[in-house]
């Protein structure tokens, strides 16, 4: 049994735990802990659950607005959409899981975003994603791809929450560490938020859903370590996902969230009991004794290290008004989910197990959390790039080759592979999804006129170049894309991902990416208010590209009035919103046409900057647009340049479009690929033309009439010249072609 | 009319066809669980809707197809009432033996999502009268289970009966003669992959699947 085991130096260091962390405990306790306890700080220490290394920087960000009402901290974000309702939503990640065993790792992320969603009583009402792959070439992509999209796939069309849109990239980056998001997005009634902290002394702690295995011990001890050729043999940390259970998780924690017999409750996802417990009693200021012969056992002769280290999925612990545990008895039986007593809330502000009538942990809980390590870790500024010149930033051969060559790369092909594995349609409310290849989907609010519109987004190419810049830019994007559908863009989730934080050169990058967001929110008044940051991303040595992924929220107030992608007719008018100068440093045409990172030791260049000044007068513009019904379609400009948007808009309408000579001093190349930000697309009808430029000029906008919509070609003055047809096949050739090859 | 929905344990598209029911027939659909023994007299029209029921355990439809209400769902439809099954509603009423055939895995193996083109093969049956002679309509599909089968014989019978309502306009999922949706013998129960329940809004991208319950409320009245 557990006190037999002698805690060595080895087995501290084994539980990740440095020898200053260790003395801490030793001080706290004024003894030695036993293997129950040190597990349990191990857990709650580690990178995962503590944020040791990014806590300090996290707090520098814009958290409040007038539309929130939870921020960072609780197991999801909230925010006022009117109406007494509530939107809660989280991104989070899963991305060493989801490299050692795919299916499973995916599917528990998502199964995990959405239970951090509906603890907080919202029904889960869409699910995204932001996705990264290796290189195409890589012998483990197809395969790390085909078990991760089934495993989205699997998990959320079964719960029955559409996935309604995400974004994937492929670079040799990920080659070693693959990045799996995933975002949920959940609707509540304002007056029935729920949260964690479990006030009062003498209440019933009840453990609801599925059993606890032994699966998934020390997942967030795994998810704090780098890998090495060796982490094949980390399978068995991976959890298993059930979304049967899952869903009815969600059917009976709502229905009982319906009553007024929860006092807190919090799902167990890393760090399972341990974690739930412990947030639960610190955040609500008491104690918890919990008798582990009530877990609800999966296997025989679990031992109390196991059960409180277990990440068996689809678990919830809730802390109830006593005389009303009948009632979590009767929903919970009618789901046919386990349901026991298993502890109590205490006046202690102790953790105390027992297991076989012995006391097998009993430690105080505040310096699990108050004591937890809060690094200041070194950092070093991403070297100042230089800016692509002139000269550098040369034609292509052959337009219609490089226009070919871009919109069959990877990163810009279709992804119909992929979301036709998802259900975007049940729940019947989405309005817009990855199916129309806009910026944002929409998704209604059930039985209203009002909708959401969400985007993931980021550009590590451009992070990688200039954090603070890239930084910027992964927020302006997402704040152009909920733009690009007319909504106001109200509020973000982050999830940060990066190498080996023990590293200044990527710590600088997290520090750089951190401010460059955090200055945009402050801009555009477009607060963070939940997040995830997954470090450790790293391979023998092999840091990812640094990747803030970003997921926006924007609210659609009535469904009578929105653009997407989709609706520009034969004979409108293509009007750019936004200056062009032409931008070839660290642009997509950079890397794919010109070669730029062929070579490892080839120079990187200066991203586009981002004006948040201009990109707020811009974007609120297209805004003011949309809601006066001036525009068709809009898309934004982002990979690619014009070509890419303006490609992109006709593959959506099925009809060509012929675009205009570059204006004096911007080269060709720069105007049909140049990726200068705050700029977007918009087709516009003859009627509208001249209200829309005119009125932009007014305002000092640069707005300009770039081409028409019509035919089967599409055209650009003086450069293309190609069938829309035949690029949109080819565009949406590249993922079945790779997915049937043999290689 | 008055109108039914049914939920499992993973149902979930029993709130879509509640809202379409609801929409349709200006009045609220009875909701009823599983473990319920009787389907309310009084009902007219019962949706076995979409979903997981028990997370397609076993294999898909077979567990809910042994739940006590669907013992009374045999019952009522060997008398006439209406039914319809929508993707994993039509694999419970195969497995309940009210359907001839089977559902097996997708050919390709994927789960396939999609709005889909479908010919409406008989445009006579009670399910689809209201669509007056119209050929083609658009309703998403959504499953992974969704590959017909039967032997020559059923098919051969189906087919010349009338039963086959709907066929695939392009064959996603390896089905038997691109079928998409039949009806039994007496013509009161049809299964069908594709979700007309979420095709009765502008929003949805379209409202093919209006006309398809107008049929059933037409032949109620």
């Amino acid at each position: 049994m557990s006190k037999k085991i002698k805690i060595t130096p080895e087995i501290v260091k084994e539980h990740g735990l440095s020898e200053e962390e260790y003395q801490i405990i030793l001080d706290r306790l004024g003894r030695e802990p036993n293997i129950n306890e040190l597990g349990i700080f191990s857990v709650m220490w580690s990178e995962h659950c503590s944020y040791k290394s990014s806590r300090r920087h996290l707090g520098k960000f814009l958290t409040k607005g007038k539309r929130v009402i939870q921020g960072p901290g609780e197991n999801a974000g909230v925010i006022d959409i009117g109406d007494n309702d509530a939107i809660i939503f989280k991104m989070e990640s899963h991305n060493h899981p989801s490299y050692i065993e795919p299916y499973q790792g995916a599917a528990t992320g998502v199964g995990g975003i959405m239970r951090d969603v509906f603890t907080m009583g919202a029904r889960p009402i869409a699910n995204m994603n932001a996705l990264r792959f290796g290189e195409i070439s890589h012998p483990k992509t197809k395969s790390l791809l085909s078990g991760v999209v089934a495993g989205i796939g699997g998990y959320g069309n079964c719960v029955g929450v559409p996935t309604v849109g995400g974004e994937t990239n492929f670079h040799k980056g990920y080659n070693g560490n693959i990045l799996v998001n995933a975002m949920c997005v959940g609707l509540a009634h304002q007056d029935k938020v729920f949260y964690s902290a479990a006030k009062g002394v003498g209440n019933p702690i009840f453990y609801v859903g599925s059993k606890t295995g032994r699966d998934g011990i020390h997942g967030a001890t795994m998810a704090s370590a780098e890998f090495d050729d060796d982490s094949e043999e980390k399978r068995p940390t991976v959890q298993v996902g059930d979304p049967f259970t899952e869903k009815l998780l969600i059917e009976a924690c709502l229905e009982l969230m319906a009553t007024d017999a929860i006092i807190a409750i919090q799902d167990m996802g890393a760090a399972g009991l341990t974690s739930s417990s412990i947030e639960m009693a610190d955040k609500g200021g008491v104690g918890i004794k919990m008798n582990l012969d009530k877990v609800p056992q999966r296997e025989t002769n679990m031992t109390p290290y196991e059960m409180m280290l277990s990440e068996s999925q689809e678990r919830m612990l809730m802390v109830l008004v006593p005389g009303k545990e009948h009632l979590a008895l009767e929903i919970f039986q009618k789901w046919e989910l386990d349901v026991a007593e298993v502890g109590v809330t205490t006046d202690t502000g102790r953790l105390v197990l027992t297991h076989k009538r012995k006391t097998v942990c009993d430690i105080p809980i505040a310096p699990l959390a108050d004591d937890a390590p809060n690094l200041d870790r070194p950092h070093t500024k991403t070297p100042e790039r230089p800016v692509l010149s002139a000269d550098e930033a040369r034609a292509p051969d052959n337009y219609n080759d490089a226009l070919n060559t871009l919109i069959t790369c990877p990163d810009m092909a279709s992804k119909r592979w992929i979301w036709e594995q998802y259900d975007r349609h049940v729940m019947a409310d989405t309005v817009d999804s990855s199916q129309s290849g806009g910026d944002a989907a929409i998704v209604r609010i059930h039985g209203s006129n009002k909708a959401v519109a969400i985007t993931t987004d980021c550009t590590p190419r451009y992070c990688y170049a200039d954090p603070y810049e890239g930084g910027k830019q992964v927020v302006a994007e997402t704040w152009r894309n909920l733009t690009c559908t007319g909504a106001t863009p109200i509020a973000i989730t982050d999830c940060l991902n990066f190498g080996n934080p023990e590293r200044p050169d990527i710590m600088g990058q997290f520090v750089g990416c951190v401010e460059g967001m955090n200055e945009a929110c402050r801009a555009f008044d477009y607060p963070v208010v939940s997040g995830n940051v997954s470090l450790y991303n790293e391979t023998n040595g092999v840091a990812i590209p640094p990747t803030p992924a970003v997921g926006g929220v924007g609210l659609i107030d009535d469904l009578d009035v929105f653009t997407t992608i989709t609706g520009a007719q034969e004979g409108d008018t293509l009007v750019l919103i936004g200056e062009t100068q032409g931008w070839l440093g660290s642009s997509l045409y950079g890397r794919e046409i010109l070669g730029h990172e062929r070579a490892d030791d080839a120079p990187v260049y200066a991203p586009p900057p981002v004006d948040l000044a201009v990109e707020k007068t811009n974007g609120d513009y297209v805004r003011s647009l949309i809601k006066n019904r001036r525009v068709k379609a809009v898309h934004d400009l982002s990979d690619g340049g014009l070509a890419m948007s303006a490609a992109e808009m006709c593959f959506a309408a099925g009809i060509g479009a012929e675009l205009k000579a570059a204006p004096s001093g911007v080269t060709l190349q720069g105007w049909l690929f140049g990726e200068d930000q705050a700029r977007y697309l918009l087709a516009v009808d003859e009627n509208s033309v001249n209200p829309v430029v005119s009125t932009a000029q007014a305002k000092g906008i640069p707005a300009q009439i770039v081409g028409k919509v019509g035919g089967a070609q599409l055209k650009a003055a003086g450069a293309f010249d190609v069938n829309l047809s035949d690029l949109k096949s080819a565009n949406e050739r590249v993922l079945p072609d790779l997915m049937k090859s043999k290689a | 009319m008055r109108t039914a929905v049914i939920s499992f344990p993973a149902s979930n598209c029993d709130r879509d066809a509640y809202t379409a029911l609801h929409q349709v027939t200006g009045q609220e659909p009875v909701m009823i669980w599983h473990r319920e023994t009787e389907i309310p007299a009084n009902v007219d029209f019962v949706v076995v809707p979409g979903g997981f029921s028990y997370g397609d355990y076993l294999r898909s439809g077979a567990i809910a197809a042994r739940s006590p209400i669907v013992r009374d769902l045999i019952q009522k439809a060997g008398k006439g009432l209406t039914v319809a099954g929508f993707c994993n509603g039509f694999q419970v009423l195969t497995e309940a033996g009210l359907l001839p055939g089977a559902l097996m895995r997708n050919d390709k193996l994927k789960f396939v999502c999609k709005p889909q083109s479908l010919s409406i093969v008989n445009g006579k049956s009670r399910f689809t009268s209201a669509y007056n002679g119209q050929k083609n309509v658009v309703y998403p599909v959504a499953h992974h289970d969704g590959n017909y089968f039967a032997d020559k014989k059923t098919l051969d019978k189906l087919e010349k009966n009338g039963q086959v309502i709907f066929k695939y306009d392009e064959n996603i999922n390896g089905s038997a003669r691109n079928i998409a949706g039949i009806t039994n013998d007496a013509g009161n129960v049809l299964g069908m992959m594709p979700h007309p329940e979420r095709a009765v809004d502008p929003l949805h991208g379209g409202t093919d699947g209006i006309k398809l319950f107008q049929s059933v409320l037409d032949a109620a009245l």
